[in-house]
């Protein structure tokens, strides 16, 4: 397997990953100021791997997802640097007709919440035979034919009885069933799930990140994971990428991460996570707010709320050091976190 | 008895989600589909539907109503009241006052729909265009709306029809009609451009059509299949209202004298033929005041019901 994590892949090489965002920069122009919600980003990930990336919200996941889409609103949002390789090939410099038949095609996206993602007034059958339709110029009769396939693959019970039901008659697990229907219908090689589970009751989100998976190992799909919750990765994902900020604090395979974390805040956000053997102990909160995007801290963005903060800390913009392999970490003083271990 | 259509009434409650298999008495409960079941309940959309229906009748077959011919003229019986023979009495030429109000409602119907179809159209085009490209196209369109608006409608009218069509011309049917379509469309496609842009730039930003994006859909798309079905229902209520309100703005510019004149036969106009005789000869001024009254009437209800049975938050 192809290494998915590579710190520094030269542009265009034929050895490049299947999708690549290299230093990418977004910002959105706002009354109030220029907010930098993506600050250099730089991950990859290839066929048949899962990359998770991590943050919470406002560390500019989700925009970097709608980037990679071209789905961005264009004003506010301005992309001040950076590229987009899919297949070695720039997305940011092609136009707009052709970046089009790469989405859905090429790079698919499912969304947080099926029931708005969905339209209300045509049937979920409907919805998806026109990705063929769109797509493909399948005859009306044949596209319905394959979405009610689609429908059976995604284990939608009676599939055929339901065709004509609208999004808001299925359940919130069924209509992101739907919604993953129409993202992979036509074997796009890049899905992009951005918290695809974050609607849905626990058991549900089980069971929607075993089709998620079962499904990007049946068609070797590149798979990105968005997402804010460690439980949810763990198990599927290959390599995790955790932002802060804007930017990638982090990036390993993801047991070296569970194991033992290399940067303050991911090892943060592992420590709080509840835990049985620790019960009755007061749960562990990072201290301290999400930094505003109008006015990042100065330095690390995460030095204010850090408990391994030096006075660098607050002049230097760590770079993501490289510790072993595919694993990064922007920690000025990543060798003390991961001496710590976690708790 | 009571067993079964307990049976089947609990069946029903519990609907398609819960038993996927069975009888789907509710099947595809769409927008349209509730904003029906709530019409059906009011009695306010019936009268309207019925009165509706009614004039529409009149407007397609008049001779339904009346066999007399609207054109023709007794001197003798100028002004004659109502009576067994002639149910409204005579007008000022002695034509009977019935069979007039009957063939006024085929111009007044048609002047009211195509005006609102332009305004939609016009206004239609403008507002979503506007909204799906915004910036300056948005600017653009939204400052040239608001000049139209400034002008007042009534002046705005006198000086177009003024121009187009002086007092002493006696352009044919087709002509005057035509030209009063277009000044109620051109003064009026300002509203409906607003409404249609604040329902797309609404339905813009759901996460559906970001969704469609995603997937490749494409402007075309995205209008016509992801924005436009999900903005229709404000605009529909406000052109179902509209009509009316054209229907009267029709009769206003005939009133005046600049809108639609003889050989036409509509109700404005012979509201204008007999204002002066109020005192003398009331009946011949009544009903086609009444029936101009019904009609906007009818069509604002129909409206309301529409956008009383659309609106949830009246639900």
């Amino acid at each position: 397997m192809t290494e998915v994590l590579s710190e520094h892949v030269g542009s265009g090489s034929a050895g490049g990953a299947l999708l690549e965002v290299e230093d990418l920069h977004v910002e959105f122009r706002t009354r109030a100021g220029v907010a930098k919600a993506v600050n250099g980003v730089t991950y990859s990930v290839d066929a048949g791997r899962t990359l998770a990336v991590l943050g919470e919200s406002g560390s500019g996941k989700s925009v970097t997802a709608q980037t990679i889409m071209g789905i961005l609103d264009m004003p506010p949002g301005r992309i001040t640097g950076g590229e987009i390789r899919f297949r070695g090939v720039d997305l940011l410099k092609l136009p707009e007709d052709q970046r089009r038949k790469i989405r859905g095609e090429g790079i698919s996206m499912v969304f947080q919440d099926a029931l708005s993602a969905l339209n209300p007034v045509f049937p979920v059958g409907w919805q998806i035979a026109e990705m063929f339709r769109m797509h493909r110029g399948t005859s009306r009769s044949d596209a319905r034919k394959k979405a009610v396939e689609l429908m059976d693959r995604v284990r939608i019970p009676a599939a055929k009885e339901r065709v004509n039901d609208f999004p808001h008659q299925f359940s919130g697990g069924m209509r992101q069933r739907i919604m993953i229907a129409m993202a992979i219908a036509l074997d796009p090689e890049v899905l992009i799930a951005d918290e695809p589970t974050t609607a849905l009751d626990v058991t549900v989100q089980a069971q929607i990140m075993g089709l998620l998976a079962e499904l990007q190992r049946d068609s070797n799909m590149g798979l990105i994971l968005i997402t804010h919750d460690l439980g949810v990765v763990a198990d599927v994902a290959d390599e995790i990428a955790v932002m802060y900020g804007g930017r990638i604090v982090e990036k390993a395979p993801v047991h070296d991460l569970y194991r033992n974390p290399a940067h303050p805040y991911s090892k943060g956000l592992l420590e709080s996570i509840p835990r049985v053997d620790l019960k009755g102990q007061e749960l562990y909160a990072i201290k301290g707010m999400p930094p505003n995007l109008l006015e990042m801290p100065t330095g690390c963005a995460f030095h204010p709320r850090c408990p391994y903060r030096r006075d660098n800390c607050v002049t230097d913009v760590p770079p993501l050091y490289t510790i072993s392999g595919t694993r990064g970490s922007a920690c000025h003083y990543w060798r003390e976190v991961i001496d710590d271990g976690s708790r | 008895m009571s067993e079964p259509t307990a049976m089947q009434d609990l069946l029903k409650a519990e609907g398609p989600a819960a038993v996927p298999g069975l009888g789907r008495p509710d099947r595809a409960r769409s927008l349209w589909r509730d904003t029906w079941d709530i019409l059906r309940h009011r009695k306010i959309f019936w009268v309207s539907l019925v009165m509706l229906v009614a004039f529409l009748l009149m407007a397609a077959f008049p001779t339904l109503f009346t066999h007399k011919n609207p054109e023709y003229a007794t001197l003798a019986k100028s002004m004659e009241g109502p009576s067994a023979d002639a149910w409204f009495g005579y007008d000022l030429q002695g034509r009977d006052v019935f069979a007039r109000t009957i063939y006024g409602a085929r111009t007044s119907i048609i002047v009211g729909v195509l005006a609102t179809l332009l305004t939609v159209l016009l206004g239609g085009v403008a507002g979503v265009l506007a909204a799906y490209y915004s910036r300056w196209l948005d600017s653009v369109l939204s400052r040239v709306g608001e000049m139209f608006l400034g002008v007042p409608y009534v002046l705005g009218a006198i000086i177009i029809l003024g121009t187009v069509a002086p007092a002493q011309s006696s352009p044919d049917k087709v002509t005057i009609m035509a030209v009063v379509i277009v000044v109620l469309a051109v003064l009026g496609w300002p509203i409906l451009m607003r409404i249609a842009r604040s329902a797309v730039i609404q339905a813009k930003h759901q996460d559906y059509v970001q969704a469609a994006r995603a997937l490749g859909a494409g402007p075309g798309r995205i209008i016509f299949r992801h924005i436009l079905p999900n903005s229709l229902a404000p605009i529909l209520v406000y052109s179902t209202i509209t009509i009316g309100s054209y229907i009267g703005a029709e009769a206003t510019l005939s009133l005046l004298g600049i809108g639609l004149r003889a050989p036409v036969i509509s109700w404005g106009i012979a509201i204008a033929d007999h204002t002066s005789y109020i005192r003398t000869g009331a009946h011949a001024l009544f009903f086609p005041a009444a029936f101009l009254s019904l009609c906007v009437l009818t069509f604002v209800m129909l409206g309301e019901a529409v956008r009383d049975a659309l609106d949830p938050k009246l639900r």
